[in-house]
């Protein structure tokens, strides 16, 4: 019955994404008050993470519960350089990804030869070992008291970045180029790659991907994001705790990308989005907003078990497999000849 | 072209493949057959790496393979299929093939972020090959197809267009007729024949006797890992070996 609405909306997704950008880029002078902004600004810190999880997990199938530890690594990197060592936020900024992609690769190297659910309880004592690290290692850390007073980004030429609103379209810019770049990965030859070991291991091999080069990969590429978001994360909260890489948080970004849709690109920052907005509508109710938000999850999982725009995207292939299929080419001319082939459905 | 020699794999105490030799010619319908459990799909496993063998060397094209990874097997030109193969199912049949051609492309991750030339034609090089190995198959009007809507003889077709989409030498073809009819049965035996007079070496395990005898220009038989008998269909079906451990009473049926 949503399937009209889909195959519309699908029809006019450019229309449709210059609209989201182009409400994204007037929000913030719309008069909405700095605690919204603040709250908007937050949440796309938050989905640059889940989109940088979503290629481990949605895109390559493995379920890694460190991420959140990586992403305190990223916040930690920031937080020791500016605070300890005097470094600018930018430098500081520059060392977030990397630092936290070489601890990934390592960690990866290690964690991933180890197969599905144990894969999993093995990153989820990773992502603990990293919050004890962080918490035990006060030289380095400052312990459990964390980090105070990290500078807030410094200006770069004549943009400041110390007040919410340019804040928030620096994370904006920054969350936009993340979304261009994972775009550029899953769509490519490496994302059909991943896609393919998610799928089925043996077939993967079969088809002559070697298994650990691919899935290092992505669980590097996935940490990256991690660090970059834990960057910007050190200068935006400007106060960083061993709280941050407790599994709590991982969890929450597997329920952003499980809301949004698992294995597609917009899904994570939806996800993200659409379940802050909802976090703060049900403040009212305090500590019994759970008891909305747990059956709307239940509910959510058992009927769109793709998330909301994975649901929308199966109906779309679906539509157009039927549209296809039903001769609105000439079946058997159809794939040889160039004019008639269509782009295949990328995950959008 | 492909030729083992004294290949065990031992499981703890079970030996699942005992001291099997054989060798398999280029261009050739090779089969195995043995009953359940004698180590067929095992033998696959060790041919195509997923198993280490525990001894013994198998050789390819005179090169030493022995302990290669299954990666590095099809690189090396040994495609496999399996008895269920896993699709994409909520993707279009020529999407889950694209990826069949990968191993043969070099773009790197440094590609993929600037979007290179090499990226672009690679991945042209790719569909130009899934359109191919589909056609060979002679599924090219359900490419647009969900994965997961096909028949099962479809199914089947497209793990043997995958397999070909890795540009292969030999096909290792797990049960190629499971759960098909007889008169589909009969056009895949076609297709195996018209792989393997395109050059490719094919070496199939099957439990359809009739569409092994036909099909087959040499069968080894396999019981309790061990390999028992090895010839033309006419010789193995003599053979009392064979009759006994195998074929038994049925045997004046085939």
């Amino acid at each position: 019955m949503l399937d009209p609405l889909i195959g519309l909306l699908y029809a006019r997704r450019r229309a449709l994404i210059a609209l989201v950008l182009a409400s994204a880029l007037i929000f913030p002078l719309t008069g909405a008050n700095s605690y919204l902004i603040y709250l908007v600004t937050l949440s796309f810190i938050m989905a640059i993470s889940a989109l940088g999880m979503n290629i481990i997990l949605g895109y390559a199938g493995q379920f890694n519960l460190a991420h959140a530890g990586f992403m305190a690594i990223g916040a930690y990197a920031v937080g020791i350089l500016t605070v300890d060592h005097r470094w600018g936020f930018w430098p500081a900024f520059l060392m977030a990804g990397p630092i936290a992609a070489l601890f990934g690769f390592v960690g990866g190297v290690i964690s991933l030869r180890l197969k599905g659910h144990f894969f999993a309880i093995f990153t989820l004592c990773v992502g603990y070992i990293i919050y004890l690290v962080i918490e035990k290692a006060d030289e380095l850390t400052h312990g459990t008291v964390g980090i105070i007073d990290i500078p807030a980004p410094t200006s770069i030429g004549p943009f400041a970045f110390d007040k919410p609103i340019p804040q928030y379209y620096l994370v904006l810019g920054f969350l936009l180029v993340a979304l261009f770049l994972k775009h550029r990965i899953v769509s490519s030859l490496l994302g059909r790659a991943f896609i393919a070991v998610r799928n089925s291991e043996d077939l993967a091999q079969a088809l002559g991907i070697n298994l650990m080069r691919t899935k290092l990969i992505a669980f590097t590429l996935s940490t990256f994001y991690a660090g970059i978001a834990g960057g910007l994360y050190a200068g935006f909260v400007r106060f960083i705790g061993p709280a941050i890489a407790l599994e709590g948080n991982t969890f929450e970004l597997v329920m952003f990308i499980l809301v949004g849709g698992i294995g597609t690109l917009f899904g994570p920052l939806l996800g993200t989005i659409a379940l802050t907005i909802l976090t703060e509508s049900l403040q009212f109710l305090k500590e019994f907003r759970m008891v909305v938000f747990g059956p709307l999850l239940i509910a959510l999982v058992i009927f769109f078990p793709q998330g909301i725009l994975g649901y929308c995207l199966q109906r779309v292939a679906k539509m157009r497999a039927d549209a296809l299929g039903q001769g609105a080419i000439p079946p058997e001319v159809a794939p040889q000849d160039p004019r008639h082939r269509k782009p295949e459905t990328r995950d959008a | 072209m492909l030729e083992i020699s004294g290949v065990s794999r031992f499981f703890g105490g079970l030996a699942a493949v005992k001291d099997v030799s054989a060798r398999f010619e280029k261009g050739r319908i090779s089969a195995i057959i043995g009953p359940n459990g004698a180590g067929k799909t095992t033998l696959f496993n060790l041919i195509a790496g997923y198993h280490p063998v525990s001894s013994g060397t198998i050789r390819f094209e005179g090169r030493d393979v022995t302990g290669l990874r299954p990666d590095q097997m099809a690189m090396n030109g040994i495609a496999r299929s399996f008895q269920s193969t896993s699709l994409f199912d909520r993707t279009s049949v020529i999407d889950n093939l694209i990826v069949g051609h990968r191993l043969r492309t070099q773009s790197t991750l440094l590609d993929v972020i600037l979007n290179t030339r090499r990226l672009r034609e690679e991945e042209e090089l790719c569909r130009a090959r899934a359109e191919e190995a589909l056609a060979f198959v002679g599924l090219t009007r359900i490419a647009h197809r969900l994965a997961g809507e096909i028949s099962q003889e479809e199914r089947k077709r497209v793990a043997f267009a995958l397999a070909l989409a890795t540009g292969p030498k030999m096909l290792l073809l797990d049960e190629p007729a499971g759960g098909v009819n007889p008169d589909e049965t009969a056009g895949l035996a076609d297709l195996i024949r018209k792989m393997a007079s395109s050059g490719l070496t094919v070496l199939l395990i099957e439990h359809k006797m009739d569409m092994v005898m036909r099909l087959a220009d040499r069968i080894v038989v396999l019981d309790h890992g061990e390999k028992i008998a090895d010839g033309t269909p006419a010789e193995v079906q003599a053979d009392p070996r064979v009759i006994e451990a195998y074929l038994g009473a049925d045997h004046a049926a085939i």
